[in-house]
């Protein structure tokens, strides 16, 4: 055997490839959905966050500054760990996936929250003034003046913190999640050979590169109107 | 200041501190229908400060103001209603530069009074139309000159039909050559009968637009009369000596 056909015999066999395309593929599906939910419910949390923020009231303020540090200051398995295996011994179980799902949100709110706020703040006081001399409440200047360039200015870094935090579904292995990683993990120990693996990364590229593009294109888009 | 004649703008006894310094000490200052008076004075005076207690966008500490006989300061008073009829135009334009110019003009018609998508446009297109840009409707603010950025910002003011209009300094961050446009537009306004109360140094301007003309320096209110006299003839040293600095810039 030379080197070559070793490297593919070790990750690319192609009997393997056949017997366990299906279960990846489900780990494909599985993956994408609780991707999604992580991405509508983390955005549309960290944006009200961000949003009862800018009322400014005080106590309520300090609880969200505490809150979002420690998600984003605690690495995400760690939370997992604790919200699966701890949360048992005081009567509450959730289904892995939900564990994932619920953990992956609060810190992608968490994240985003920031992000969105520094955006709000951005704007400038005359966007405000201006929108509220022609009688505008503060709910609607928030709403049709500032959220609008707010959300333009942080669709880069959201989009990139929004990859980041995904692909942190593969911490679901830990937890039973059959999820992308979890099948390919699997299928390795089964057939003691790399081939599963390769066929999970090739699914993140295949599942991420589109999602990159987007946030590249997206970030041109919006760099553009704005002089 | 003709006395048949009830002020449109009351503010009276106004007071406004930030922290512990007091930037308004106590201003009495009443303006008439479709009179048009000048505010001049040294930077920090509180000329903006007052222009923006006149529609509570600065909270006043202490004092009223009386719009059409409305108590801007009482509790029962909707502020937000109260502000569609009080149009201002800042130094910086403010426009809202993800909206075009006629989306800038129509948002509050909309929102605000509630009135319908068409007929919003209609009354939006007839402001535009009344600075002279029309045909810009379309143009989102950044691709428009600074003075037809003012002028916008005048016709979203106008197209909420406003009993008063608030200038502060609405030319001094324009190009020379742009300053006559927006000034254009403001002589049109005053001649269809709009009241105004305006801060700016434009003193030509003043003195042939204005119809009073008031000196503030720390907070008060130091002399006030026809622009004639206040330029010509101050009788406060320190007018005299502000309008002397006005002249040789
Ligand atoms: N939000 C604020 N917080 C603290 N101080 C303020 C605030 N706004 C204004 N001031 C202070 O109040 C004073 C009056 O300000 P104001 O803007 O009314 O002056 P002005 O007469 O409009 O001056 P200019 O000609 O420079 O525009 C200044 O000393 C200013 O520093
Ligand atoms: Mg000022």
């Amino acid at each position: 055997m030379n080197d070559w056909s070793r490297f593919v015999e070790a990750f690319f066999k192609s009997n393997l490839i056949e017997q366990y395309l299906p279960s990846i593929l489900q780990g494909v599906v599985t993956t994408i959905e609780i991707a999604l939910a992580v991405v509508v419910t983390g955005l549309a949390f960290g944006l009200a966050l961000a949003v009862v923020r800018s009322f400014e009231i005080r106590p309520l303020n300090v609880l969200i500054i505490i809150l979002v540090d420690i998600l984003r200051a605690l690495p995400p398995l760690v939370i997992v760990l604790i919200v699966y295996f701890g949360l048992p011994n005081v009567g509450v179980s959730i289904p892995s996936f939900a564990v994932l799902w619920l953990v992956l949100s609060l810190v992608l709110a968490a994240f985003a929250e920031e992000i969105f706020w520094a955006g709000i703040l951005s704007v400038p006081k005359g966007q405000w003034e201006a929108a509220r001399s022609t009688g505008l409440s503060f709910l609607g200047t928030l709403g049709y003046i500032v959220l609008p360039q707010a959300v333009r200015l942080t669709v880069p870094p959201i989009t990139n913190r929004t990859v980041a935090i995904t692909k942190n579904t593969a911490l679901g292995t830990v937890i039973g999640v059959p999820e992308i990683l979890n099948q390919a993990t699997t299928a390795q120990s089964f057939s003691g050979n790399a081939t599963p693996l390769m066929m999970g990364a090739l699914a993140y590229i295949i599942l991420f590169i589109p999602v990159v593009a987007l946030g590249r294109y997206l970030e041109t888009r919006f760099a553009w109107r704005r002089n | 200041m003709d006395a048949a004649r009830p002020p449109i703008l009351e503010v009276r006894g106004l007071r406004k501190s930030f922290g512990h310094s007091e930037v308004l000490r106590g201003i009495d200052l009443a303006v008439a229908p479709q009179e048009m008076v000048f505010i001049i004075g040294p930077s920090g005076s509180g000329k903006s400060t007052l222009l923006r207690c006149c529609n509570r966008l600065e909270e006043p500490t202490s004092g009223a103001v009386h719009l059409g006989g409305v108590d801007l300061m009482a509790p029962s008073t909707d502020i937000n209603a109260m502000r569609r009829k009080i149009g201002m135009v800042f130094q910086s334009f403010n426009l809202y530069p993800h909206m075009t110019a006629l989306g800038n003009v129509t948002l509050a018609l909309r929102k605000v009074a509630a009135r319908s998508r068409t007929d919003a446009e209609t009354l939006g297109m007839a402001a535009l139309d009344r600075v002279g840009l029309a045909a810009k409707a379309k143009s989102y603010p950044g691709e428009l000159s600074g003075g037809q950025q003012q002028r916008v910002a005048i016709a979203r003011a106008l197209a909420l039909e406003p009993t008063v209009m608030l200038f502060d300094e609405p030319t001094s961050a324009l190009d020379p050559e742009l300053v006559g446009s927006v000034l254009a537009v403001m002589r049109e306004l005053k001649a269809a009968g709009m009241t105004m109360l305006v801060v700016s140094h434009e003193m030509r301007f003043a003195r042939d637009a204005a119809d009073r003309v008031i000196f503030m320096d720390h907070g008060v209110i130091v002399e006030e009369g026809a622009p004639d006299q206040i330029f010509a003839k101050p009788r406060e040293a320190r007018t005299r000596a502000f309008i002397a600095g006005l002249t040789r810039s």
